[in-house]
């Protein structure tokens, strides 16, 4: 029993861990979803953002500069996306592909070049790398009986990011539905003319959607290196920037629901591995394949209206044009 | 801010896409520079690397095959008005299905029947997983953009899952299938040239290569020539006129990305066939996002499609050359490059436009047209 | 309610000119609006009345001419401006945000404070306030989308009254309501003129503006032709001055006996998205060697109509005979059979549905009839292209270009293309929407005197025309439509010019 508490607490545990980056990224994506641009260049910023708080921090030993240069990258590449996609119109499908396919290239190329290990950075110090909060007192709730595993060992003692992105749900909530910013733009990605007959721009909304989505994603970049793995290592997002967006589709576009997709695409991901060669009730054998893969199905089947209907801001992909 | 400018059809289809090109390559260059190599020299080696020697005129084309199938997969979708992402699943499945019927069968036939065999399979296979997301787009609404990405995830999994469980050869460390009979392989291009008494260096280059250029020109055919070719212009221009002509929009979407969905699974028969000869993880390679930035450069025309695949293959064997040559040089670079075609000549592709526009006026353009 | 003779009117625009390339769309107007009364604005289709309202809110700036509002000239460069000054307007197609409350939509864009909460609380208050003053009555929590479409519209006004607009425009704001609708608006308005509101009201409708109007200014092609109290006018004036002296009234009034009807439309019963109903019982035959021209202002269910004869749209009641063929809602026309059966279309937007602009003409030129160019699903593109030739010399269409973009011709041109495509096959019946417009002088002669020899060969035509020129030269027969139902159906002979006015305007019922 306490064995099988304690197996449920660490997969909390890691299900957190291995969840925070996708609930970054989910909530950049939603942020700038929901005023009407389509990001599928997360999987690039990603990269990119923890390239440059890998890059930065092994050079400077600095935290504070490591984040700032993730920060810088992440609104860079935002505002280059705002800059093809909503100043001139280009397809934003085709932007997000790009900023992707050029991100995985432009990693190695420079970490190489700077770092000359094939493409990984050197390991981050210590210094640098972020603490983990609470692990002592962590330890002494685990010893309570039934709760402690469950919350000592799942909930107490990781770093600050960790907590820091649940609190990150919580403020884009805020910011979405409880002040006017996030009203208008919510409502420059339903009906991007009527935001501009009442006198706002619709161009500095989605901008300011940019800019904020490029500051949320470039923290899921410098979690990868502060956080989980010490170094870049070359393609280390893996693919989580598109199960972002699945989640971020899953969870129709809300701030909570995309936590909860992402809360369930890093449990599956957490419990594969622990359910490796382990036969479930009237299943079976579950192979690993098949759990990575469900993130992707359930998309499919949500987007297909199996399980209920998506439905993607009105304005979505489309770029606003001033129509007379 | 940036307000549409009519270009004349020459410089829409020669001029812009050259100069978005020739941008991508000066950032690439940059780069290049900023990593402590001359853009130059690095230029001169790639040239040399992919055409300078026969080896590498067989492996810039071995390359140029895969991508002509992928460039032609996302155009034919492209002009139904579709954003064809799926073309890295859509090869999986299509050297999956390849793959799958050689293994069943390629000990009992011979070359004649088994090899059009995996053609079909991998066409039939490639064609399945895009007519999926199609039937979805069509008649559920879903994003075709959403429904093929994730389909690529399911793609890889369901290849990687059945390379570890069912297709392990016996007594193979690595996860890969058994090695096809000599059947289910494509002769190489070096084979068929000794055979004519021309020595040629063995490179990956085979016979998939003409499969390539046969289907480019179906394609033109097809797209230009044929009565479904016509309906899906339509459609992709103008939905509303194709409602209006009769033409039914949902069974011509499905069967584009079907088509679509076949011509990417050949890449199957160019890899699985044609140079490994058994399954293996990752044969496609990032082919299928090559794909998208062949056939923006190539203006969705096979024709171009074939001159910016053979762009591509040259870039990917220099750059395996200049890996090789040049200490610290990755082929990073080419996907790098590749990613910024994709941003210069897709995303950002008529942002020049109004500067080109006001080039031709400065220099007297268009006063003797209408 | 007695008007300050002395004030300062609330709107006064001097000469205003505005054009659109070769369209000349306001030409030296002179509106002059009193301060607290209910202005009618009346005329059809490009009349100019949009682009005037236009003006005033902003949308354009006009070429010429100047504006004063409550007696300060004004620089109106945008909506923003617009409002500033106290201008509301409400559009034809709602400016609103479906999946938000309507409290939230009347607050976007003027929130009082940052955060949600306490702005919502405010506004509420406001906005409660406002609607006890005005009667308008809205259900400030549900979403829009739940919302009925005469509900939306309150919301539109309020949410101008909300940013203290003084002076409301409305744009044709009774095309989606309902008789019961209508009349809660117009109570709405009175109320809001009482409390000193100024309001324009854009329409065509006669009986309206006669029921609530105190001032009314009439438009046609660009310039007022009459300007006058309601005291002083009536809806036969008003039907005059709207539709205007017709010299070319029967023109070929041979007496003409109509054949066999070819296709009997019953009782076209059609809803639109928004639950608005489009088409209400719309019952017509077409006979042979008969034009029927279908005038109306454009909106009424003209576009509809066509639609459904062409089987683009399959209406949710009704039936319709095509020869021996009958079809009912549930297995409609398609255009693919009505093709088949010698139904030729012109669409009323050529570009959008009568050719694919980027097509050379020659790919355009076999829109809808592949069949005849295609042996196992091979196209025969030289006998396209010479085809596309004939229809060029028999249509005088320039450039002689088969190989040249659809795009690159002249709206005349183009639309000639489209109808030589449509006639080649000789259709029997040949339906046609706007059949000059964009079109230019010498074009249209010619596009007449093809449809007249069509007609004297024995087929059926169907002219759908905002231009009532156009219905009077050409129709035999002329049918009215107004808020999706006939109105009224007259020989050319018997039609007036103040008969279809006072038909047109909804004057009859």
């Amino acid at each position: 029993m306490d064995d099988l508490l304690l197996t449920f607490g660490t997969l909390i545990a890691s299900t957190l861990r291995v969840s925070v980056p996708l609930i970054l990224c989910a909530l950049a994506g939603v942020l700038c979803e929901r005023a009407g641009v389509i990001d599928l260049g997360l999987e690039g910023k990603m990269l990119l953002t923890a390239f440059a708080a890998a890059a930065v921090g092994a050079v400077s030993g600095s935290l504070p500069l490591a984040l700032l240069a993730a920060v810088a990258v992440g609104v860079a590449l935002s505002m280059l996306h705002g800059y093809a996609c909503v100043s001139h119109r280009g397809d934003q499908v085709v932007l997000g592909m790009a900023i992707t396919m050029t991100a995985a290239g432009l990693t190695v190329v420079l970490g190489i070049a700077w770092f000359g290990m094939g493409g990984q950075t050197p390991a981050l110090s210590e210094a640098v790398r972020l603490d983990r909060w609470f692990v002592d007192a962590g330890k002494s709730i685990a010893q309570i009986p039934v709760l402690g595993p469950i919350v000592g060992v799942g909930l107490l003692g990781h770093n600050l990011m960790v907590y820091g992105a649940f609190a990150l749900v919580a403020a884009v909530w805020w910011l979405l539905f409880r002040t006017r910013f996030g009203l208008r733009l919510r409502a420059a990605g339903e009906n991007p003319a009527m935001v501009d007959a009442a006198g706002v721009s619709v161009k500095a909304l989605r901008y300011q959607a940019l800019a904020l989505n490029g500051v949320v994603c470039s923290m899921a970049g410098a979690y990868l290196v502060l956080a989980q793995n010490p170094a870049f290592a070359p393609n280390m997002t893996a693919g989580r920037g598109y199960m972002a967006l699945a989640a971020l589709i899953f969870g129709k576009w809300h701030p909570v629901g995309a936590m909860w997709a992402c809360l369930l695409f890093g449990f599956l991901d957490a419990a594969s591995i622990r359910l490796q060669g382990v036969a479930l009730p009237g299943i079976g054998e579950v192979p690993v394949q098949a759990i990575q893969a469900l993130p992707y199905v359930l998309t499919v089947v949500l987007l297909a209206g199996f399980i209920g209907r998506a439905t993607a801001p009105a304005a979505l992909g489309r770029p606003y044009l001033k129509e007379r | 801010m940036s307000q549409p400018v009519e270009l004349p059809r020459w410089m829409d289809v020669l001029v812009l896409p050259a100069l978005n090109l020739v941008i991508a390559l000066a950032v690439a260059g940059v780069v290049v520079a900023i990593v402590g190599f001359e853009p130059l020299e690095v230029l001169q080696l790639l040239i040399r690397g992919a055409f300078g020697t026969p080896s590498g005129i067989g492996y810039t084309l071995y390359y140029t095959t895969t991508f002509i199938f992928t460039g032609l997969a996302v155009a034919v979708a492209f002009h139904g008005g579709l954003f064809n992402i799926g073309g890295e699943g859509q090869a999986i499945m299509g050297g999956l299905g390849a793959g799958l019927v050689a293994l069943a069968w390629s000990a009992h036939l011979p070359a004649w029947a088994m090899l059009p065999l995996m053609v079909l399979a991998a066409a039939l296979f490639g064609a399945f997983w895009a007519a999926v997301p199609g039937a979805l787009q069509a008649w559920r609404g879903s994003h075709i953009v959403i429904t093929t990405i994730m389909f690529n995830f399911i793609a890889a999994a369901l290849l990687g899952y059945l390379l570890v469980n069912t297709l392990k050869a016996p007594g193979n460390m690595n996860p890969e299938s058994a090695a096809f009979a000599a059947s289910a392989r494509l002769p190489g291009v070096h084979e068929l040239l000794a055979a004519l008494g021309i020595a040629w260096p063995r490179t990956p280059l085979n016979l998939s290569f003409v499969l390539a250029l046969l289907a480019a020109l179906a394609v033109y055919l097809g797209l230009w020539k044929s009565r479904p070719g016509y309906s899906l212009r339509a459609t992709g221009f103008s939905p509303d006129a194709a409602l209006y002509a009769g033409i039914e929009p949902k069974r011509l979407i499905v069967v584009a990305m079907a088509l679509s969905g076949a011509l990417a699974g050949m890449v199957g028969i160019n890899e699985i066939a044609g140079v490994h000869g058994r399954l293996l993880p990752d044969f496609v390679a990032g082919a299928g996002f090559a794909g998208i930035a062949v056939s923006l450069i190539g203006r969705n025309h096979p024709l171009g499609i074939v001159l910016a695949a053979l762009l591509f293959g040259a870039l990917y064997q220099g750059g395996a050359e200049l890996a090789f040559e040049l200490n610290g040089f990755s082929r990073d670079m080419v996907f790098m490059l590749q990613g910024l075609i994709v941003l210069f000549a897709g995303a950002m592709a008529h942002v020049a436009a109004p500067f080109l526009y006001r080039l031709w006026k400065a220099g007297g353009g268009g006063k003797l047209a209408t | 309610m007695p008007v300050n003779a002395t004030a300062s009117p609330a709107v006064a625009m001097r000469g205003i000119d505005k054009r659109f390339g070769a369209v000349h769309a306001n030409r030296a107007v002179d509106l002059t609006v009193a301060a607290g009364t209910v202005h009618g604005i009346v005329g059809e289709n490009g009349a100019g009345k949009s682009t005037l309202m236009s003006i005033l809110y902003g949308f354009y700036q006009a070429d010429g001419g100047e504006i004063e509002i409550e007696g300060r000239t004004a620089r109106i460069s945008g909506s923003r401006e617009a409002i500033s000054l106290g201008i509301g307007m409400v559009h034809q197609h709602f400016m609103l945000v479906d999946t938000l409350s309507a409290l939230d939509n009347v607050m976007l864009g003027a929130e009082p404070t940052f955060r949600l909460t306490p702005a919502r609380a405010t506004v509420r208050a406001g906005l409660q306030a406002l609607m006890d003053r005005t009667g308008l009555v809205v259900a400030l929590d549900a979403a829009v989308a739940e919302l009925p479409v005469g509900e939306r519209q309150r919301l539109e006004i309020l949410k101008a009254l909300y940013r203290g607009a003084r002076i409301l425009i409305l744009d044709e704001p009774t095309a989606v309501l309902t008789p019961l609708e209508t009349e809660q608006l117009f109570a709405t308005l009175r109320q809001l003129r009482e409390q000193g509101t100024t309001i324009l009201l854009i329409t065509h409708k006669l009986k309206e503006i006669m029921a609530l109007c105190d001032r009314v200014t009439v438009m046609r092609q660009g310039a007022v032709v009459l300007d006058a109290e309601i005291a002083d006018t009536s809806v036969d004036g008003l039907a005059e001055a709207m539709v205007g002296r017709r010299v070319n009234l029967a023109a070929s009034a041979a007496a003409r006996a109509p054949g066999e009807a070819l296709v009997r439309a019953r009782d076209l019963r059609w809803r639109d998205g928004l639950g608005v109903e489009r088409l209400k019982g719309v019952s017509l035959a077409l006979h042979r060697g008969e034009i029927v021209g279908v005038a109306g202002v454009s909106g009424n269910g003209q576009s509809e109509l066509l639609d459904a004869l062409s089987g683009l749209l399959a209406p949710q009641q009704g039936a319709l005979t095509v020869g021996a063929r009958g079809f009912t809602p549930e297995r409609w026309l398609d255009p693919a059979t009505a093709r088949t059966l010698r139904i030729a279309h012109v669409p009323e937007d050529r570009h959008k549905r009568g050719l694919v602009l980027p097509f050379a003409a020659w790919e355009s030129a076999v829109l809808g009839y592949l069949g005849r160019y295609c042996t196992a699903g091979w196209m025969q593109h030289p006998r396209m292209k010479s085809d596309t030739a004939q229809m060029m010399d028999a249509w005088d269409v320039r450039p002689r270009n088969p190989a040249l973009r659809s795009s690159k011709f002249s709206g005349g041109n183009q639309q000639k293309l489209v109808l030589a495509r449509e006639a080649l096959p000789e259709p029997e019946v040949l339906l046609v929407g706007q059949p000059t417009r964009g079109v230019d002088i010498g074009a249209i002669e010619f596009i007449h005197g093809r449809l007249r020899a069509m007609r004297d060969a024995g087929g059926a035509v169907l002219v759908v025309s905002s231009e009532l020129d156009e219905i009077l030269a050409l129709a035999d027969r002329v049918i009215v439509m107004n808020a999706g139902a006939i109105v009224g159906e007259l020989p050319i002979a018997e039609c007036s010019e103040s008969a279809l006015g006072r038909l047109m305007g909804g004057a009859v019922h």
